[in-house]
């Protein structure tokens, strides 16, 4: 595997299903009474999280210490960064102290891949701009293949605020680098004028759409991200693109329902939706840990960096 | 390539081991077995299976991976592979018996009694192994053993189990 993740282009298929295997393993621990292992002892995990997130900090922060790693979490707010530190500085800073790995979320796209310039760790995308947010890919795949037993030919919708969503980029990229059937749904003026390119289909009416998935993907109307009025209304959005109780209903049989987090209950999905059993939102962010703890094994576990030890010498086994 | 089990070889250490455990753990609780994977665990089911003919009563058998437990985590190039655990037993009073294939450094068994105890609080743990080829680097024994091997420190000693294998054997790769 790559030494960072910064993007889902950095995994080949292969890799991927290594890292959703893993998080299987990870996910028995996470049924335990002890839910630690001691895989990472003695390693610290920064987490750099320079825009706002609850659930992916707490995530990964979770999913750090059930591997015995040591956790530091620094925030814009209440930190250097508000004296106006710059993230170069930041980032030898946190380089100063030693961290083996940075977990790096940032309003600007582009600035994990800045962050590997400067650090010898491991760097960790966990959401950059309007770019990427692997791991929130990589526990939708592994969300779906739990449900639906196989990613290969399942047939997904991407339902939304495309244009700014960077799960649905990694998702898409996710998706495609699975065989997966991958259609973007939304306004036009939310629909990324070069998603032909990733190997998708658009669409712009979605209960055409509905009738032949086995995956909804819902995204966040992303209200602080949308500078400019991209649609009318939130009623007329909700009226075209939400998922209400009759979209669902035309939905087949076994199929699911997905959504990043966190909902506008009652914009893109109806509260009565999101509660309805073929709604794997909270299954989501169960697999949430257990993902990003197999991604920070496998990244970590390795020796993959410069300095690190034995290298080719077998260490000895039974 | 010497071949010093075959599986005849392997069924009558089997049988022997599943005879010494009943007549040591006799009456002392509930027995339970957790074998180490990959191989581990087979050799586990068979021991538990032929307790059962002898005994007449059913014993536990879990799986334990115990590569989150390991010592040499990140001086490899690469993460060690993982592979299942199941314990679906409660193992605190229990007596169980780890079942590993091979025993050589005693490092794995180091790893598997920490991940055990995790899972509770047996009242003891005993040691099975098909095959015990010296070079320990811990102290630790085995309770029971199938063959004693003496080998060289660099050779390949391997279980092949017929679950994963297709045959039941015993293979030693000399070290050239």
């Amino acid at each position: 595997m790559n030494r960072h993740l910064l993007s889902m282009h950095d995994l080949s298929a292969e890799d991927v299903i290594r890292v959703l295997d893993t998080a299987n393993s990870f996910r028995e621990v996470g049924t335990r009474v002890i839910k630690k292992v001691p895989a990472l002892r003695g390693r610290t995990v920064v987490n750099l999280f320079l825009e706002n997130s609850t659930r992916t900090r707490i995530s990964f922060e979770l999913a750090a210490k059930r591997l015995s790693a040591d956790v530091i979490n620094f925030a814009a707010g209440g930190s250097s960064v508000s004296k106006g530190e710059s993230l170069k500085d930041t980032a030898l800073t946190l380089q100063a102290m030693g961290a083996d790995a940075i977990v790096v979320r940032h309003s600007s796209s582009g600035s994990p891949v800045q962050l590997t310039r400067w650090v010898e760790g491991h760097v960790l995308n966990a959401g950059d701009g309007t770019h990427e947010h692997p791991t929130q890919a990589l526990l939708d795949l592994y969300t779906m293949r739990e449900w639906l037993g196989r990613l290969e030919g399942l047939r997904v919708a991407i339902v939304g605020d495309v244009l700014h969503s960077r799960v649905a980029r990694s998702l898409s990229f996710g998706l495609v680098k699975m065989g997966a059937d991958v259609t973007l749904v939304g306004p036009p003026t939310l629909i990324p004028p070069d998603a032909p390119r990733w190997g998708v289909s658009v669409g712009f009416d979605l209960s055409s759409v509905l009738p032949k998935l086995d995956v909804c993907y819902l995204l966040r109307v992303q209200t602080e991200r949308q500078r400019l009025e991209y649609f009318p209304s939130v009623r007329e959005y909700h009226r075209l693109f939400g998922l209400t109780r009759a979209c669902a209903a035309q939905l087949p049989e076994g199929s699911v329902i997905m959504h990043p987090g966190p909902m506008n209950r009652g914009v893109e999905i109806d509260s009565e939706v999101a509660d309805l059993p073929q709604s794997l939102i909270e299954e989501q962010v169960t697999n949430g840990i257990a993902i990003r703890m197999s991604l920070l094994y496998l990244l970590l576990g390795g020796g993959g960096s410069a300095g690190a030890g034995a290298g080719e010498e077998e260490v000895a086994d039974a | 390539m010497s071949r010093p089990l075959d599986a005849d070889d392997v069924r009558r250490a089997l049988t022997r081991i599943a005879h010494e455990i009943v007549e040591r753990d006799h009456g002392s609780g509930h027995l339970a077995l957790v074998g180490i994977a990959n191989r581990g665990d087979h050799l586990a089911r068979r021991l538990a299976a032929e307790i059962e003919r002898i005994e007449g009563s059913a014993v536990p058998v879990g799986i334990l991976d115990i590569t989150f437990y390991r010592d040499d985590i990140g001086m490899k190039a690469e993460a060690p592979e993982v592979h299942e655990t199941r314990i679906d037993f409660d193992l605190n009073g229990a007596t169980l018996v780890l079942v590993d294939d091979v025993l050589f450094t005693g490092r794995t068994i180091r790893a598997a009694m920490d991940a055990l105890m995790d899972f509770g609080r047996p009242t003891r743990i005993q040691l099975a192994v098909l095959v015990d080829r010296g070079h320990r680097e811990l102290p630790i024994r085995a309770d029971f053993v199938g063959k004693n091997i003496p080998t060289g420190r660099a050779d390949d000693v391997r279980v092949l189990v017929r679950e994963m294998d297709g045959e039941d054997a015993v293979v030693i790769e000399e070290a050239s």
